[in-house]
């Protein structure tokens, strides 16, 4: 189970939080001007990277927070915990 | 086999025996025994049978390793189908039968398989069983196969979980593991030592060894002493680390015969550590010779730890087989038990060790190794010879034995190790795989470095503590327990097998796997271990490969021509030994398997006959039977009075999520696909909320209590999942809007009171909400005092009827409730449930998200477009609506149908096409309409709408029926009832 580091509640198990995939997709707006392939891109393709990986968290067992977190998807090593929009 | 109890010694009560029966047989054995002990004090020789070839198997080890004495086991109302008998604390009146065998163990008819062995090589199963198909044999082959039965009766046994933080895990309580615990403890960290024996100790129970200039067990006692006056440190005996995951939390499963201080027989354990020392020991090997895999055949550290445990002499005739020093001990002990002893040692010279065995008056045969074992049931006699001899002929002494003890040196237990993700390199001076780089915050101490004397195993176990408590900032200033034990002076002899072509020499005993089996797989160039694994069944019996493991990838390191560190290991994987399914499901079973949420009035609605069902985690009345009335007729009668007078349903469980703030109206307008910006002040709204891809998560209804104030009503099991998507987009994609969230559900009892004459019914409430049709038409809301306490009365409707819901504090629930019922009673105001609005709202053609609609549904799919062309603003998933997928004209869409029968649900609508046939749709809801008198039915169907008036047929599981396509809704289409 991974430790995680809520940046609101502190070192919590990973059974409290929610997993939210890649973070760093962008919304691609005005949904009239954007064609069909870049919308299918950001509904469907992410970049599955290997190792240093930027995601989505939720603290969804508890202060209901989503934050980035940086993890390595080899070796599960949490290298840093940031508030959405304050990296 | 002869083994026989000794006389005196051993850590055994001999005060307190135990009787015990095995094959209906009373034996006797004595309180500190396992199974094991007990069975080899009785003589007994033949435990098991192997499982492909049943062959007869005796006890080899004394611990995990045990691959044989794989046993049936009942006492009281307990019951293990697979127990091993080395790890079961003996009990009075256990009772024992090996299994795999029929009738017996001992005289098993599949015992004629053997014979058959050269048409049984690894994989036969993939190349005899092809023609014509492998289900012609199937079921034959399931019936032989399988290692004991399951009882079908549920499992009597408690178990519980716990969670478990600690700064110091340690695993093992063996000398290193109680070295690393004294030194940390000095530190004043707390602590959890764990060990998978009864007894403290490890190696230590059946070594010599002096410590701190006394004897090994006495430095245990009182170590463990300290250790418990400590006040910081938690032993757990008879605790097995299973497994071990990510940031250093790790499984154990605490074995607990007698309960003593609670019920539950068996805990698994959740612990997080700071640190993790890994104190796990090592593992002897078997040696791979003819006919090594006789009952009669053990591991010689096994035989000397029955010696000094359990003062149990296994034979009285051995051959000691070794390539490494650490058997001497062995043959000292049997030697000095009185039993007659030679040694064959694979390496050339007589070291110290074999030496001193000679000083005793043992006889010493360097350069040799065994060539072939006689006695199918027991050891009878082995024939010894040159460990490169290649044949029989080449046998140079013949001597009787009923006990052969085997060491082909010792692999470290690296289990856990690996499963952190720790990294290893084969170590030609120890002839194992040890640990190079941990992964996780974690020491090793002991012979799971490679390191098998008793010296370095008490340095490393206390560098290990040192270390771990200097890595939580405490110095700890004592020094390693020191003792005299000599190390090994004469390296190991690496020895993989004897070059005799045609002989039988098993690797895997229980999976009966032979040298020739991994030679066979090597040629048809399964060369890759874990492929080795899957092909020969190598390492996948009870003991996981910790006896056949590294004799295994040497012998295809062999096979292959490489060397063995480039062979690598298969992958450790938890768990490191079997754990009861029961151990892992814990307390979650039955009632708690999934707990469901219940109405304030649960009881209430009990009282007045209500059958409850389960919907979306909420129990809720599907409708109030009464006595002798079937479900059917109670939803009949129910609709029926609903329609005609009024009805009263609980709906508190529906969501209620208040959103306030000065941007509230802009963000939702963000997520709702309906347009709610525009409404107004007191107006109710039916609304989709949609996911980005355009399917239709959920629909429920949006009341706007302020301008600054709203009120979602999401569908009950959708509550938790709607606030997520607020919290989401709040959060990452409109996080300058001012608006906030709450979850009021539980704060709201709501009861709608439904049919022509509700109005008569809340009109009657002593409230100062005016409810006429002036002052609250439909879809619009009110606040105000009801019954002396603050509420909402809202006109909305799920049933099609005029209905209002009213709202108070949950606390005044059953007041209000009753009130309703009170004032009701003249106009023939019924309850009704789940079930009943169901009916209803089919009638009308109102939909259930995830009932009518699924993964692929739009909203235009279900009807309802108008958004989609007139809403500007960028709400979730207004892009997909207009994707070519989204635009084909052949979507599926909502109708109804009309049949002569309740037509299945889920049954597809098909069209002919030649000789074959297409599904266009299929049935999501159909009922028996009391209101209409006739079966209904909602389907969603290819160009549905454009279908409306034709004859379409449907198909269920062989039968066709006939069914005509209409408008979804089938009552009061023009909805004048809702409005009055």
């Amino acid at each position: 189970m991974l430790k995680i580091d809520c940046p609101w509640c502190g070192p919590r198990g990973e059974n409290e939080f929610t997993y939210g995939g890649e973070a760093g997709t962008v919304r691609p707006i005005p949904a009239t001007a954007i064609d069909d392939a870049i919308w299918a891109r950001y509904l469907y393709i992410r970049r599955n990277e290997k190792g240093a990986h930027r995601e989505l968290w939720c603290h969804s067992g508890g202060c209901k927070q989503w934050f980035v977190m940086l993890r390595d998807t080899v070796t599960h090593a949490i290298a840093a915990i940031e508030k959405i929009g304050s990296p | 086999m002869s083994g026989s109890r000794l006389s005196s010694g051993g850590l055994i009560d001999r005060s307190t025996p135990v009787s015990f029966q095995w094959l209906g047989r009373t034996l006797d054995g004595y309180r500190g025994d396992t199974l094991a002990s007990a069975l080899l004090a009785n003589g007994v020789g033949i435990v098991g049978r192997s499982f492909k070839l049943h062959r007869p198997r005796g006890i080899y080890g004394s611990g995990t390793e045990e691959p044989n004495a794989i046993i049936d086991l009942s006492w009281g109302e307990r019951h293990d189908p697979s127990a091993r008998a080395t790890l079961v604390d003996l009990l009075p009146g256990m009772q024992a039968r090996g299994v795999n065998a029929w009738p017996s163990v001992e005289h098993d008819l599949f015992g004629l398989l053997d014979r058959a062995h050269r048409f049984l090589p690894a994989g036969f199963y993939y190349k005899t069983f092809i023609a014509p198909r492998w289900h012609t044999y199937e079921s034959t082959v399931r019936r032989l196969a399988g290692i004991g039965r399951a009882r079908e009766i549920a499992d009597p046994l408690a178990y519980e979980t716990r969670h478990a933080h600690c700064d110091i895990l340690i695993i093992g309580g063996g000398p290193a593991g109680l070295a690393a615990a004294r030194a940390a403890a000095a530190g004043g960290l707390k602590i959890i030592l764990a060990d998978e024996r009864t007894h403290w100790g490890g190696s230590l129970l059946w070594h010599d060894g002096e410590i701190e200039d006394r004897p090994a067990h006495e430095w245990i006692a009182a170590t463990v002493t300290a250790l418990e006056a400590a006040g910081t440190v938690q032993l757990m005996p008879r605790t097995t680390a299973f497994g071990y995951y990510d940031h250093n939390s790790v499984g154990l499963i605490e074995r607990r015969a007698t309960a003593p201080d609670g019920w539950a027989e068996e805990r698994l354990w959740h612990v997080h550590a700071k640190r993790v020392i890994l104190a796990t020991g090592a593992i002897e090997r078997p040696l791979v010779f003819p006919d090594n895999d006789r009952p009669g055949v053990m591991s010689a550290a096994a035989v000397l730890h029955y010696i000094r445990q359990y003062a149990v002499l296994p034979g009285r005739n051995a051959v000691i087989v070794t390539n490494n020093d650490s058997a001497y001990e062995t043959a000292v002990a049997l030697h000095s038990a009185g039993a007659a002893v030679t040694v064959a040692d694979l390496r050339d010279s007589m070291g110290g060790a074999a030496k001193r065995a000679a000083d005793h008056g043992i006889k010493v045969m360097t350069g040799t190794a065994v060539l072939g074992v006689s006695g199918s049931r027991g050891v009878k006699g082995v024939a010894l010879g040159p460990p490169d001899a290649t044949s029989l002929q080449q046998a140079t002494l013949k001597l009787d034995a009923d006990l052969i003890a085997i060491s082909g040196g010792w692999s470290p237990a690296v289990h856990l190790f690996s499963q952190s993700g720790g990294k290893l390199r084969y170590d030609a001076a120890c002839a194992a795989f040890v640990p190079i780089a941990p992964r996780e915050a974690q020491h090793l101490g002991g012979a799971v470095t490679g390191s098998g004397d008793l010296t370095s195993a008490l340095d490393g176990g206390h560098r290990a503590g040192i270390e771990a408590a200097a890595a939580l900032g405490r110095s700890v200033a004592t020094t390693a327990p020191h003792t005299t034990s000599a190390p090994a002076e004469t390296p190991i002899g690496a020895h993989w097998r004897i070059p005799i072509p045609e002989a039988r020499q098993w690797v895997d005993f229980q999976n009966d796997v032979t040298v020739n089996d991994i030679a066979l797989a090597a040629r048809e160039n399964y060369a890759s271990v874990e492929h080795l694994k899957r092909y020969t069944t190598l390492g996948m019996a009870h003991d996981q490969g910790k006896t056949s493991n590294i004799n295994g990838l040497a012998l295809l390191a062999e096979f292959t021509g490489r060397p063995i560190e480039s062979t690598g290991t298969t992958t450790f994987r938890p768990p490191y030994v079997p754990v009861s399914i029961g151990a892992l499901v814990g307390l979650k079973h039955g009632p708690l398997y999934s707990p469901k949420r219940i109405l304030p009035l649960h009881a209430t609605h009990a009282s007045l006959g209500a059958s409850f069902c389960d919907y979306g985690g909420w129990m809720r009345p599907a409708c109030y039977p009464k006595t002798g009335e079937s479900i059917a007729d109670a939803v009949a009668r129910e609709a029926l009075a609903a329609r005609n007078q009024a009805g009263l349903f609980d709906g508190s469980s529906l969501g209620k999520i208040e959103i306030f703030g000065p941007d509230a109206a802009a963000f939702l307008n963000l997520i709702y696909y309906n347009e709610v910006a525009n409404l107004r002040p007191g107006h109710l709204r039916y609304c989709l909320l949609l996911q980005e891809t355009g399917i239709v998560y959920d629909d429920g209804v949006v009341a706007r209590l302020a301008s600054d104030r709203y009120l979602l009503s999401p569908s009950s099991s959708h509550t938790t999942g709607v606030l997520s998507i607020l919290e989401l987009w709040h959060q990452t994609e409109y996080p300058q809007l001012r608006v906030w969230f709450h979850d009021v559900t539980n704060a709201w009892a709501t009861f709608a009171v439904s049919g022509p004459r509700s109005r008569d019914i809340v009109e009657r409430l002593s409230t100062d909400i005016d409810v006429s049709d002036a002052a609250l038409p439909h879809m619009t809301l009110a606040r105000g005092m009801i019954e002396g306490v603050p509420g909402r009365i809202a006109r909305v409707s799920f049933t099609g009827e005029r209905s209002y819901e009213i709202s108070v504090s949950t606390g005044y629930a059953a007041a209000l409730w009753q009130r309703l019922r009170d004032i009701g009673a003249r106009y023939g105001i019924t309850p009704f449930g789940v079930e009943t609005l169901s009916t209803l709202r089919a009638e009308k053609g109102y939909i259930l998200i995830g009932v009518d609609s699924d993964g692929m549904t739009l909203p235009g799919d279900l009807g309802m477009k108008g958004p989609e062309t007139k809403k500007v603003v960028d709400f979730i998933g207004r892009r997909s609506l207009f994707t070519p997928e989204a635009r084909r004209p052949d979507r599926r869409q909502l109708i109804g149908l009309r049949a002569s029968s309740v037509l299945p649900v889920g049954a597809h609508a098909f069209e002919r096409q030649g000789n074959d046939a297409r599904s266009t749709g299929w049935v999501t809801t159909s009922v028996m309409s009391p209101t209409v008198g006739r079966p209904i039915a909602l389907a969603m169907i290819e160009s549905g709408r454009e279908r409306v008036g034709q004859k379409i047929e449907i198909f269920d599981q062989g039968r066709i029926m006939e069914a005509t396509v209409v408008a979804p809704c089938f009552y009061d289409p023009a909805g004048e009832r809702l409005r009055g």
